[in-house]
This record gives structure tokens, C-alpha cells and sequence, in this order.
């Protein structure tokens, strides 16, 4: 475990310019989105919208929070925090789809 | 120099598995969102013209880039340039406020509107949209509180930045406000498509 005791010590050579680039991804990023959503994409629009989201989303954990840089310990921890919640979802779609009436009282 | 004890490892680690329980508390409202909208698809739809887009765009640019001044703050202390460090910092605490006052002007319009629970307009709208504002009142504002908590956060992390605690060898504590800060800003980039941009 040597390493983990200085992690800061190995990105410090990790620049402005990287961020800033990353930044200008998510404000381009942000405009896609929003000049989409003017279009009809019938089914696609939840679907097109939560797929740039997660892209965003990586892009800000990978650069803003580290990720990339660190420990693949972490890369693990939230790979399992996804899956739950993952599944979370799928129950609850599956519940949704043969359940219907849960919803309406 | 004296040794004291560090765990930057452990310390950041600790951090992230607070997120995780952060991630699963929007995360259940997240699914509470997607089981309504199921059920009311038209109403929602309906209800999200209401939303002013571009405030919300605003917002969105807005703290993406308090993010960024966050990174950038840290990027300067690991360099040893407090001063540029202290002026990201308190960038970031006066997008937090800009976000925020936004925000205020956003919710005192619905609220004017009589969009409020028991309000007149809300009284007449359907059980959808009733549905819907009472997320985006519920969402948001538990979104906006974290905004509060992060800003008192980083006003710590500034006042032991200005003191000599948080340096350019030290500044884990920096970091781990950090962390949190973009987490809020993960959660709005989701809250900003499924409430203002349903077509």
C-alpha cells in the first residue's frame, strides 16, 4: 500500500489546461441537450437526454472528482454503488410493467 | 517537523462512501420521478412548459463552471500560489450564491403563480402535474440545500487556506469539500434535463 500513503504526489503534474478543456466539453455538452430537446424525438428524448447526462456525469467524476487518476479501489466502490441502484430501477420498472395498478390508488 | 499521523487514502475514501449514501438518497427520489412519470406521461410533459429553460441553462453553466473553479483552486494550492487558490475558491462561493439567487427568482415565480401546495393554480391542475411540481419543489430544494451545505463547506476550507491548515503538502480537506461540491453538481446535471427539457 506504499503508494496510497502520497496519492496527491503523482497528479500534481496535472494541469490547468485539461480542466478547462473538460469544462468547455460540459457547457457544449449543456447546449446539445438543450437545443435538442427543441426537436421531436418522440421516444428518444428521455433516452438521448439521459445519455448526454451520463456522459457529463462521467466526465466530471473521471476529471473534476479524480477518479482517473486514482486507486481502482474506487473505481470498484462506485461500480457497486451503480449496480444497486441499477437495480433498484430494474425492480421497480418490473413492478411498473406487470403492476400497473400500484400506481393509480 | 514533527510526525503526525495522515490517511489521505483512508480520507478520501471515507468521503466517497458518503457520496454513496448521497447518491442513493436523490437516487430514491430519482425513482419516485420515473415511476410518476410513467404513470403520467402527458401531465408531466404539460407541466414542464411552465419552467423557464433558459434560467435553467443559466443555472446549469453556472455550476459547471463553480466546478471547475474548484478543480482550479486546488490545481493553485499544489502549486503554491495561495492568493490564485483563495480567488478560485471564492469564485466558486459566488456561483454557489449566483445559483441560488436564481433559484429564489425561479421558485418565487411558481410561487406567485399560485404553483404552491394548496395554491389556486395548483388546485386546479391535474394529479400529474400536481405530481410533478411536488418533485420539482421536493428535488430542488433538497438539491438546493446541499448547495447551502457545500458553500459552508468551502467557506471552512477558505478560512483554513487563509490560516495556513489546508497548504500546498496538505490539502486533503480541500479535496474531499471538492468531492462533495461535484457531486451536487452531478445531481443537477440530471435534475436539469428531466424536469426543464420534457418535450
Amino acid at each position: 500500500m506504499e503508494q496510497h500513503d502520497t496519492p496527491h504526489k503523482e497528479h500534481t503534474n496535472t494541469g490547468y489546461g485539461i480542466y478547462i478543456l473538460v469544462w468547455l466539453g460540459l457547457v457544449s455538452l449543456t447546449l446539445i441537450t438543450v437545443s435538442l430537446a427543441g426537436f421531436n424525438l418522440a421516444g428518444l428524448t428521455v433516452v438521448t437526454a439521459l445519455l448526454i447526462a451520463s456522459v457529463k456525469s462521467t466526465m466530471v467524476i473521471n476529471y473534476f472528482m479524480h477518479i482517473k487518476y486514482e486507486s481502482v479501489l474506487f473505481k470498484v466502490f462506485i461500480a457497486v454503488c451503480l449496480i444497486i441502484f441499477l437495480v433498484m430501477i430494474i425492480l421497480t420498472f418490473f413492478d411498473l410493467t406487470y403492476r400497473p395498478e400500484i400506481l393509480t390508488k | 517537523m514533527s510526525q503526525i499521523h495522515r490517511d489521505d487514502f483512508g480520507s478520501k475514501m471515507g468521503m466517497w462512501l458518503f457520496l454513496f449514501t448521497e447518491l442513493l438518497l436523490f437516487g430514491g427520489m430519482f425513482l419516485l420521478y420515473a415511476a410518476y412519470r410513467f404513470a403520467h406521461p402527458a401531465e408531466f410533459v404539460l407541466a414542464a412548459q411552465r419552467l423557464d429553460v433558459t434560467l435553467g441553462t443559466i443555472n446549469t453553466i453556472i455550476l459547471l463552471t463553480s466546478s471547475l473553479t474548484v478543480v482550479l483552486g486546488i490545481v493553485a494550492l499544489q502549486r503554491n500560489s495561495k492568493k490564485l487558490s483563495i480567488f478560485f475558491l471564492s469564485s466558486t462561493l459566488a456561483f454557489g450564491l449566483a445559483f441560488l439567487v436564481n433559484k429564489y427568482f425561479e421558485w418565487g415565480a411558481k410561487i406567485h403563480h399560485g404553483i404552491y401546495p394548496k395554491g389556486p393554480e395548483l388546485a386546479n391542475m391535474s394529479d400529474g402535474e400536481g405530481l410533478y411540481f411536488g418533485l420539482y419543489y421536493a428535488m430542488t430544494g433538497l438539491h438546493g440545500v446541499h448547495i447551502v451545505v457545500g458553500m459552508i463547506i468551502l467557506v471552512f476550507v477558505l478560512v483554513q487556506i487563509f490560516k495556513n491548515r489546508i497548504t500546498s503538502d496538505n490539502f486533503v480537506r480541500f479535496e474531499n469539500a471538492g468531492l462533495y461540491w461535484h457531486l451536487v453538481d452531478i445531481i443537477w446535471i440530471f435534475l436539469f434535463p428531466l424536469f426543464y427539457l420534457i418535450h
